[in-house]
């Protein structure tokens, strides 16, 4: 049942990060890359109708996390305090950036809010990297200090960065160049993924500039892909031992580069979509890749006082989620219709919607 | 750890206060815009269309600052209490979850096909869309309180050995009897909101002799839906939870009512005085005799703990908070009543859009819903101290036991300068959309 419930989440983070993470890249892609009035039209026209079902992919991911791994959400949530404030606080600034843009009509109105949105996204792409990271690095469980615990087990509490900036301190930070890396790789990643879909959304004028920047950053991708897969070792000194175990894992990796590579031939696609459904394979394999290299641990402890945080061992109990499973499939089944219909109601190019304008 | 529990609990009341600020005009504008539309469609008049898409507008800017402030509320269970989420997140979890699944979605997809879809769709499919649009927000304030009466009245579950509660019974969540009477009367509150607010504006319009016959318009539909909720708020739902108090907490009704000792022969119903807790009385107290008696149990005799009969390790923390609180919102009820019979009075005898000083008094009313509905979830709240899980979990036991009262100050501080920002923002704008009015679209 944890197994399941487990699988679950991981395919709504999924689904999240290449729905959300869109709309992230195509607020970068706007912070760099948007001249005129019409591209930030274009851009926004995009993504207009669709950020908000998207971002509920995050709530809803956070609920089923506090249903079904409730000591896993209380000690993560109240372990990264201070980066979640600050997600939050972004997201809250990027969604107001957003809507708040086209009620008035007054350039330094308009500026302040283009960049409250473009920078919001950036920095909210970095942070969902380095979150990232920070669950592949682990954290110090029980806060042990000198081989004594300070809280619970299965409690912990990270500043923003430690002095020394190095994921091997005894004193762990939020950031170091490790989880920082992961961050950068986000970034890159994310806004070939918005490029994409601006291109597939639209017809504006921008789309040959964009094809140009994907492939370039495509390029510092798989540079970036290589360094990080080398610097694990570092980390973890055995990462593949789930792969090479299981080697049916291997799928994962080989989606992600399916997507990585497919990318390079933005330039050729005859359909719009192509581009935007290979960064989307880049996005899926990459977050799986990682899952499944420290499966089953959800939450790996840095000291070896205190045992990792597993999927068991944060689960909530069987009876709840026995009876989980039959409103979440009728929900699903809800949702997927949902999906089905804006999507198609608001299929093909977007450049007329009018987002924003009153 | 004292200061922790209370930065903890300042940020969580000022970020709830403010995000339930929005949600409730959002579900009662939902149903108030459903209503214009389903007009439209059965007399193609176009004045109920344009209506429809002007409160579509302020629907869209509130509707914005409902979710970036309702986010945080998601995250803070488990930032701000852990402990709380630990213990009990297999339950509260359960319907939470269930609101991201069933409502939110529901909301934000068709929201965006509301906004964006009026030429794509089709009068008919718009008005589906508008009408799933507020079936979303009315499940998700449905889910919410099904969460919120679990920590008012705990059932379904038990307690492990270390302390956790699990569910072992799903449905009682839902047929939990502190949930029907509260969400009734919460929807009814909100009703409240959106029709003044409705009302309000379309006062405005005909005081300021601007957009006459929309002014009209509002003006009698707020006052008449705000008439019938007003009357429901008080009577039955208001009575059905007071009643719920009276039996499952029963040292919070004395509090509320400000009763300190119990009376032999019947209670009185206090009307205005002040609480002093050291000498366990009220000040300057105005009362009825035997009235409290009769409301709660049909008996002019029948008797009422007063809190000499409690324990004090378990009266409400904010013994005059909870009073005051109280008696606000029953004190603004009655008003609301009060000025909402008048107006449609003077609807029937074809004289309300002339009697200025009624629709002086509807504009002047716009905030006070809010202040009633935001005391009401204090009554709520205050009342349920000093408990987490009215009985079995207290507030102190609940907090994140690794997050610093500096963190979280920090954290206080941020919020109240953002949500400043972002008050400030929707009044201006809203301010705009009003102003600017429900201009008549060239009809193609
Ligand atoms: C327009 C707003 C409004 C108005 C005029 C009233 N209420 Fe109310 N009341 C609310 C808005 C509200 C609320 C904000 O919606 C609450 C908070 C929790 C809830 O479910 O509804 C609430 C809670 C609430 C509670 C506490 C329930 C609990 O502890 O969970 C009681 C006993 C009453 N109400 C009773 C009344 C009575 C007897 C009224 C007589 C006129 C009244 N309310 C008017
Ligand atoms: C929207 C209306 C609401 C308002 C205005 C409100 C207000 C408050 C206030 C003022 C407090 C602080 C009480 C104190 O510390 O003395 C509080 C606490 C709390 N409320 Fe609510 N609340 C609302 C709805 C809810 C709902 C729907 C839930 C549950 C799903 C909830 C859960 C909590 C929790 C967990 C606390 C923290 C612990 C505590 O201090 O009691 N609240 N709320
Ligand atoms: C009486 C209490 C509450 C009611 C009736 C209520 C109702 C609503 C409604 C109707 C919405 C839809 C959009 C809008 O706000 O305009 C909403 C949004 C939201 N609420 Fe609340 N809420 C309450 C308290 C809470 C609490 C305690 C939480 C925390 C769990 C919460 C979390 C959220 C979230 C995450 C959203 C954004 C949803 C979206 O993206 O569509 N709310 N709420």
């Amino acid at each position: 049942m944890e197994l399941f419930w487990y699988i679950v989440l991981m395919t709504m983070l999924a689904v999240y990060v290449i729905l959300d993470g869109y709309d992230f890249g195509a607020g970068i892609v706007h912070l760099f890359f948007s001249k005129t009035e019409q591209d930030k039209k274009a851009i926004t026209n995009a993504i207009g109708p669709f950020w908000d079902a998207n971002e509920v992919w995050l709530i809803a991911s956070g609920g089923v996390l506090f249903f079904a791994f409730p000591t896993l959400y209380a000690s993560s949530f109240s372990g990264f305090y201070l980066p979640l404030m600050m997600i939050l606080w972004l997201l809250i600034f990027r969604a107001i950036g957003l809507e708040l843009r086209g009620q008035v009509h007054n350039k330094m109105w308009e500026a302040v809010w283009d960049k409250a949105f473009g920078i919001s996204s950036l920095l909210l792409a970095l942070f969902f990297g380095v979150a990232l990271g920070n669950v592949v690095r682990g954290v110090n469980l029980g806060g042990v200090v000198d081989g004594v615990s300070t809280h619970e087990a299965h409690y912990f509490f990270l500043p923003l960065w430690n002095p020394s900036f190095s994921p091997h301190s005894e004193e762990l930070g939020v950031i170091d160049w490790f989880t920082l890396l992961l961050g950068i790789i986000s970034v890159v990643a994310l806004t070939i993924h918005g490029a994409n879909w601006i291109i597939y959304k639209t017809n504006s004028d921008l789309n040959e500039k964009l094809k140009t920047v994907v492939f370039n950053l495509n390029i510092a991708l798989v540079a970036l892909v290589i360094i990080s897969v080398t610097i694990w070792h570092i980390i973890e000194p055995n990462p593949f031992h789930n792969f090479i175990k299981t080697p049916m894992l291997w799928i994962f990796p080989l989606i992600m580069l399916t997507g990585l590579f497919g990318t390079f031939k933005v330039k050729s696609f005859k359909k719009h979509g192509i581009g935007f459904l290979f960064s989307s394979l880049f996005l899926l394999g990459g977050l799986t890749s990682t899952v499944a290299s420290i499966f089953p641990k959800v939450l790996p402890s840095t000291n070896n006082i205190n045992p990792d945080l597993t999927l068991y061992n944060v689960a909530a109990h069987e009876y709840g989620l026995n009876i989980g499973i039959y409103w979440f499939a009728i929900a699903v089944v809800l949702v997927a219709a949902y999906m089905f219909i804006q999507y198609k109601v608001f299929s093909g190019k977007m450049d007329d919607v009018g987002y924003g304008e009153h | 750890m004292e200061d922790m529990l209370f930065y903890d609990r300042m940020q969580f009341a000022f970020t709830i206060t403010f995000h339930y600020l929005f949600p409730q005009l959002t579900m009662g504008l939902s149903l108030l815009i459903v209503y214009f539309k389903w007009k439209f469609l059965r007399t193609h008049i176009d004045k109920y269309n344009d209506a429809a898409k002007f409160w579509m507008k302020i629907f869209a800017l509130n509707f914005a600052m409902g979710v970036v402030t309702g986010i945080p509320m998601e995250f803070q269970f488990g930032t701000n209490w852990a402990k709380f989420s630990e213990l009990t997140g297999g339950i509260i979890g359960q319907t939470l979850a269930m609101e991201g699944m069933f409502s939110f979605f529901l909301e934000s997809s068709f929201l965006g096909l509301f906004l964006f879809g009026e030429k794509l769709l089709g009068h008919k499919l718009h008005f589906l869309t508008g009408f799933l649009v507020f079936l979303g927000s009315w499940a998700s304030g449905y889910l919410i309180i099904a969460t919120h009466s679990w920590m008012q009245y705990p059932v379904g579950y038990e307690v492990l050995e270390n302390g956790k509660f699990v569910l072992n019974n799903f449905g009682a969540l839902f047929s939990n009897p502190w949930l029907l009477p509260s969400y009734l009367h919460n929807q009814a509150a909100s009703m409240v909101t959106s029709s003044f607010v409705v009302a309000a504006i379309g006062a405005f319009y005909i005081l300021n002799n601007k957009h006459h016959e929309f002014g009209k318009l509002f003006v009698k539909t707020g006052v008449i839906f705000g008439l019938i909720s007003s009357l429901l708020v008080a009577f039955p739902t208001g009575d059905l939870a007071a009643k719920n108090v009276v039996k499952h907490q029963p040292v919070t009704f004395a509090a509320m009512e400000g009763i300190f000792h119990t009376e032999d022969g019947g209670s009185e119903i206090v009307l205005i005085g002040q609480p002093n807790i050291r000498e366990k009385k009220l000040d300057n107290k105005i009362a009825v005799p035997n009235i409290l008696s009769f409301l709660t149990y049909q008996d002019w005799n029948a008797e009422i703990k007063g809190l000499d009969q409690f324990d004090p390790d378990v009266y409400p923390t904010n013994i005059p908070g909870l009073y005051y609180a109280y008696h606000i919102m029953v004190g603004l009820g009655t008003i609301f009543i009060g000025l909402m019979l008048l107006a449609t009075l003077q609807l029937f005898r074809k004289k309300l859009y002339t009697t200025k000083w009624i629709l002086w008094a509807i504009v002047f009313m716009l905030p006070f819903p809010y202040i009633a509905n935001t005391t009401g979830w204090y009554t709520a709240e205050l009342g349920r101290q000093p408990w987490l899980v009215y009985n079995l979990l207290r507030t102190s036991e609940g907090a994140s036991p690794t997050v610093s009262s500096g963190n979280t100050l920090f954290t206080l501080l941020g919020f109240i300068g953002l949500y400043l920002l972002l008050g400030l923002l929707f009044l201006m704008l809203a301010g705009k959309i009003i102003n600017k009015g429900p201009e008549l679209e060239k009809h193609a």
